[in-house]
């Protein structure tokens, strides 16, 4: 650990007041098809010493690239163009891989973003701790064991000796996660680069986790440079903001200011359409984006009238046979709701919570082990052949992954069409009359029509989907998750279309959401789901306000941005 | 960040939320919003993929110079005399064993025949014999791939432990088992060697009909209320045909050398035919006077498989990207 | 794990079953008449007359039903007995039997070769950063990959034979005699295994545990050590199933090149002389060492891979992915 020290440089600044991370004028290039690209431009980036400084924007914003280049680990296609990078004493863009090795892992680690690909999956959870002792010599040979399990227990692992000898597929995502941070903090670096350290947990683990994160830094003094694209987990957790977009710095300051007083166009977009950071707020229409969703449609249709209904659904998935009798996983237990038409009932939960199992048994796509399915009255249930095939025609179902759903080789007015052919609604003229009209219903323009979905962007994609979604005019459509693949901003603008054509058309909606905030935009009742089961069921209005059950209590205030009591004065004040 | 990292993604991003807020802000105005932030549509299209082509292959030489010895190779098999005028079949005893030489470029052999034109000539048996075998394979594996795929159940289990069956046999040896029960001459070989490789075709397109099967797109399809046979016909075959043909591409060079190692063991064609291999087995006899019998045909051999196979990885990358 | 051995094992048994089975039909019945086959199709077919082919098919119970013939046959198989070749009369095990240990030899020793080169090429060529470096490693295993074995060995008779005279050209003078038909038979393997392993290793490279390992702060050396070769050698391993049942395959072309006593040159003369029982004798043994090795390879998956152990099946699903 001593090696870090100094190298001859006699610091002209009092070690106390300098900043440990100091970056300046950074830029980053990749090559790509044949030409360059520049990710990251002229970034200005200072840490100091235990402190948390949240990098923030969406994907693409070079954020990631920035934090990488800190360390120098680019891809073999990427490198760094110019700029500074000065670490305590020492400028790290010039050190040789020998020297830059000594740093990596022993003065700043990483906590990289998906724990579920970061760990060698043939070795053993303490060895890969153990690693960091091994190559910086902070172990014996004999001592390197224990002290792995001694940093696993640091890290949150309870019975850290049996889970040192587990392979990473023995555990579980949020677990997998504490190993990396096992392994960030293994040498007790000055500095951690956290790169959207838990995005890819389900809201309650990710707080458990980053509020043990801050817990242990705190405790040693070291810095984290918190790479996120989520701006309600920025809030909650950093001193200081720094605002990234397309390769730029557009923003930086310290938490409180930016959210209170953001200058640039784009933060304050980016404030706008983070949905957890208005939820506070009684429905708050803070920016232009977010307006027109918070229109939630009152009385487009009579009340009441039922267009599709669950009662005692049960649905049971037989696990693999391994010998002895045969088990099964209940993924939906005695699930009953009512989708009303012109309204939104969304299903709420985390994920393995059967919500989208229930949709599909609704869709009848899964056959359901117990329970009924009505549609309109009419028993749907056991329907099969033909007739189901015709009940095809009055529910529709749109997708999460609209990367995923639409052919790759068809055009967009083929997809758009084909609900259209099956049935032989019409003749080809007037297909695509219909196929236009669709398109500019979901504010495409009809240029899109002979392109391919590879060529289309995420967003535009997802409106294809649901233009396919409403040709045959359906009474119910089933959205899936349908925003969670997109980006805030990009989100917004597709659940203020969903709205739209919810108030146009009359139509009903089973919106399955794993986030609140979205739901909370958009339904008009809540079913929340943990474990197959529906807890808590009610208005909107009501059970965010008043939630009666614990989980949904719990679910509510994991919710980031919403955490701490001086974020939620915060949010209001800006709201007002 | 894997995904941030490729530059492309960076592009795409940035063009996908300009080009959604102004979707937006245009919303029903009837313009054409998106054509001013594209500017890849209409015209300029098109001289954009000519312009791209030409640079794929400014890049490749080395993919240039296969697809041109491959060509070579076809007019050989279809229009031998356009490359050799000489009579592959006609010898003249006193110009036996002379080496390669500006009229005579493979040398001649131990009748005074030409052996480049018989080289030239013996295309037509070897490219016949590789096409059948490619098309027996292609066809057989793909169709039991494709009933398996869909069948499922206790259709899919037997055909697909016939086809490790199949992988079990040593496909070398299976070749010879099927050539000592139909006998010999091109055709039969060629046949021997296809049914060898079914079960490589069998198991891409079974795997790609399940992939493609359970790809969210055709539960789409179906859940929009489209019958099994129309989603087959129009989601699945079209996407799953893909690697099975590249499949075909890359074994097109596998087959020569089955092809060509059969007729070295003297079950091809018979001896007065120049084919591939039985030119290289008759030099064999003068190996240590004649080299150039040996090893010029083989040669051919080398450079036809390495040809195919180089157009073939390129096939195969412009499938992945396609995807 | 009892269980998954029990499993496996069955599964092999199943499989040879079925390889005789094939083998049976395809051998007995697809020529229509084995005894005309076998007895008529020789060299001189004139010498039997109609009287002794129906003796002969009373004699090997071709008078029987087939489904009776079937079953006759295979209880004998299981009891170790394929008959008596045609041509020597001996019987089918003993003959193969005793060109076991030469042809195992030839083929221990060009797997050695195989394993060696092409680990050592898969491993430079992931580990050098010059890209024109690694680009010429990888384009050797295609190169390789695209040779006609016949061709290689007399390429390398022509040249360390005759040549220099290094080494012996034909048969089996101990060691040394064993180093040209040995490099000749490594060569597709070698080929096989680089690519695989190159392609593994530098697509493990990219995965983001190898990043997790650079930002601890270990060296490109301990990486590929520690790291991605054992993530990689998964799909080689399997691979390592396939070379070994086409090393006895190729061992009938290259013994036939270097004429050296073995399994390989007793297959080819049983196919010019449609010794079908020796035939299909070959081609169970070719299944059951193809077999054998699977099941230990896949006895090993568990130790290199702690993932697999929970999927008993999964060892299956990689073999052939590579063929």
């Amino acid at each position: 650990m001593g090696a870090a020290a100094v190298t001859g440089v006699t610091p002209a600044v009092p070690e106390e007041e300098r900043p440990l991370l100091r970056v300046r004028d950074l830029s980053v290039s990749y090559r790509a098809h044949g030409g360059e690209v520049r990710a990251v431009g002229g970034v200005d980036l200072d840490v100091r010493r235990g402190e948390v400084v949240a990098l923030v924007g969406e994907s693409g914003s070079g954020k990631s690239t920035t934090s990488h280049a800190i360390i120098r680990l680019l891809p073999d296609t990427g490198w760094i163009d110019a700029g500074t990078v000065h670490f305590g004493s020492r400028e790290l863009t010039g050190l040789s891989e020998r020297e830059l090795r000594t740093v990596r892992g022993a003065e700043i680690s990483l906590i990289p973003q998906d724990p579920g690909v970061c760990l060698n999956p043939v070795q053993r959870v303490g060895e890969q701790v153990a690693e960091v002792l091994r190559i910086h010599h902070l172990s014996t040979r004999r001592t390197v064991r224990a002290d792995a399990i001694e940093i696993l227990a640091r890290a949150g692992f309870p019975d850290p000796a049996t889970r040192a000898r587990q392979y990473p597929h023995e555990l579980s995502g949020g677990m997998r996660q504490r190993a990396l941070i096992a392994i960030a903090i293994a040498a007790e670096p000055k500095l951690i680069i956290a790169d959207e350290p838990t995005s890819a947990l389900d809201v309650t683990v990710q707080r458990r986790i980053l509020d043990h994160l801050q817990e242990l830094t705190a405790q040693s003094g070291t810095a984290i440079l918190l790479v996120t694209h989520d701006l309600g987990v920025a809030a909650d957790r950093a001193d200081r903001l720094v605002v990234m977009s397309q390769g730029r710095v557009v923003e930086a300051g310290p938490t409180r200011e930016v959210l209170d007083d953001p200058r640039h166009a784009y933060t304050r977009r980016l404030l706008a359409s983070a949905p957890s950071l208005h939820i506070a707020g009684a429905r708050v229409s803070v920016a232009e984006v977010a307006a027109p969703v918070a229109e939630i449609p009152a009385q487009a249709a009579p009340v009441d009238e039922a267009v599709a209904a669950v009662t005692h659904l049960v649905k049971d998935f037989a696990l693999p046979h391994t010998g002895g009798p045969q088990r099964a996983v209940r993924a939906v237990d005695d699930v009953s709701f009512t989708v009303r038409r012109g309204r939104t009932l969304a299903l709420v939960g985390e994920s393995g919570s059967g919500k989208s199992t229930s949709a599909r048994l609704l869709l009848r796509l899964t056959e359901p082990s117990a329970g009924t399915i009505h549609f309109g009255g009419l028993d749907v249930t056991s329907l099969r052949g033909e007739r189901l095939r015709q009940l095809r025609r009055r529910a529709q179902l749109i997708y999460q992954n609209p990367y995923a759903s639409l052919d790759p080789r068809l055009s967009i007015g083929e997809v758009v069409s084909e609900p259209l052919r099956v049935f032989r609604v019409g003749d080809r003229a007037a297909q695509l009359a219909r196929v236009r009209e669709l398109l500019d219903r979901v504010a495409l323009p009809s240029t899109v029509i002979n392109r391919r979905p590879a060529e289309l962007s995420g967003g535009q994609r997802q409106r294809v989907a649901i233009a396919r979604a409403l040709a045959l005019r359906p009474e119910l459509v089933v959205c899936d998750e349908p925003v969670s693949a997109l980006d805030l901003s990009v989100q917004a603008q597709v659940l203020a279309l969903l709205a739209e054509l919810q108030n146009e058309l009359g139509v009903a909606y089973l919106f399955i959401s794993h986030d609140l905030a979205v739901v909370r935009q958009i339904a008009h009742e809540v079913a929340v789901m943990q474990a197959g089961r529906i807890v808590e069921q009610g208005g909107a209005e009501e059970l965010f306000t008043n939630p009666t059950h614990e989980y949904t209590r719990e679910l509510l205030a994991a919710i980031p941005g919403r955490g701490a009591g001086t974020t939620e004065g915060r949010v209001s004040g800006h709201a007002r | 960040m894997i995904n941030e990292l490729a530059g492309q993604t960076e592009v795409t991003v940035d063009r996908d939320a300009d080009a959604d807020a102004d979707a937006q802000t245009h919303a029903y105005s009837h313009a054409d919003p998106v054509s001013h932030t594209d500017p890849v549509s209409g015209q300029p299209r098109r001289a954009a993929r000519v312009n791209h082509a030409a640079r794929f292959f400014v890049r490749r030489p080395g993919l240039v110079l296969s697809i041109i010895l491959v060509l070579l190779v076809v007019v050989a098999a279809f229009w031998p005399g356009g490359l050799s005028a000489r009579d592959p079949l006609r010898g003249h005893p006193a110009n036996s064993f002379r080496g390669p030489s500006r009229s005579h470029w493979f040398g001649t052999d131990a009748l005074g025949r030409d052996e480049y034109s018989r080289v030239v000539h013996g295309a037509q048996l070897s490219l016949k014999a590789t096409l059948i075998a490619v098309a027996v394979a292609f066809v057989v594996g793909a169709l039991i791939g494709l009933v398996a795929g869909c069948a499922g159940r206790w259709i899919e289990s037997l055909l697909m432990r016939f086809v490790d069956v199949l992988l079990s046999i040593p496909s070398l040896l299976l070749s010879l088992a099927l050539v000592t029960a139909l006998g010999y001459g091109t055709v039969k070989v060629a046949v021997a060697v296809g049914i060898a490789s079914v079960a490589a075709f069998a198991r891409v397109m079974r795997a790609e009909v399940l992939r493609v099967r359970h790809a969210t797109y055709v539960e789409a399809s179906r859940s929009c209320g489209g019958r099994w046979l129309f989603v087959l016909w129009r989601h699945v075959l079209p996407n799953a045909i893909g690697p099975v043909l590249v499949l075909a591409t890359i074994d097109f060079g596998a087959a020569i050398l089955a092809v060509s190692s059969l007729s070295y063991l003297g079950y091809g064609a018979p001896p007065p035919a120049p084919e591939w291999g039985t030119l290289v087995a008759t030099g064999r006899n003068y190996l240590s006077n004649a080299w150039w019998l040996t090893a010029l045909p083989g040669l051919t051999i080398v450079a036809t498989v390495l040809a195919t196979n180089r157009i073939s990885r390129a096939l195969d990358g412009e499938w992945v990207r396609q995807r | 794990m009892r269980r998954y051995v029990a499993g496996r094992l069955a599964q092999a048994v199943g499989v040879l079953w079925a390889a005789y089975t094939v083998s049976f039909f395809v051998l007995y019945y697809l020529p229509g008449d084995p005894v005309a086959a076998m007895f008529g199709g020789g060299a001189d077919a004139a010498t039997i007359n109609p009287a002794q082919l129906d003796e002969l098919r009373h004699r090997y119970g071709f008078d029987k039903p087939v489904i009776v013939q079937y079953f006759d046959y295979l209880g004998k198989a299981l009891r170790g007995d394929f008959g008596n070749s045609v041509s020597s009369g001996r019987s089918v095990s003993s003959t193969l039997g005793h060109a076991l240990p030469q042809t195992f030899a030839l083929a221990g020793a060009a797997l050695l070769l195989s394993v060696v080169l092409g680990g050592a090429l898969a491993i430079s060529a992931s580990y050098t950063r010059r890209r024109w470096l690694r680009q010429a490693l990888l384009s050797l295993p295609s190169l390789g990959a695209s040779l006609p074995g016949f061709w290689v060995g007399l390429m390398l008779i022509e040249l360390f034979s005759f040549r220099v005279e290094w080494f012996p050209a034909f048969g089996h003078g101990g060691l040394r005699g064993l180093v040209l038909p040995a490099v000749t038979l490594a060569v597709p393997g070698t080929a096989l295994l680089a690519q695989i392993l190159a392609k593994g290793l530098v697509a493990a490279l990219d995965e983001p545990y190898v990043q997790t390992a650079q930002s601890k702060g270990a060296s490109r050396w301990r990486i590929h050590l520690r790291h991605t070769l054992r993530n990689a050698s998964l799909p080689a391993l399997t691979v390592l199933g396939l070379i070994g049942g086409q090393l006895l395959a190729n061992a009938v072309v290259v013994e036939t090149v270097f004429a050296r006593e073995g399994l390989g040159r007793i297959t080819a003369s049983a196919v010019s002389t449609q010794d079908i029982p020796l035939v299909q004798g070959v081609v169970v043994f070719g299944a059951l060492v193809f077999v054998v090795l699977n099941l230990i390879i896949d006895l090993a998956y568990p130790l290199l891979d702690p993932r697999i152990i929970a999927s008993p099946r999964a060892g299956r699903a990689i073999v052939g992915a590579g063929a």
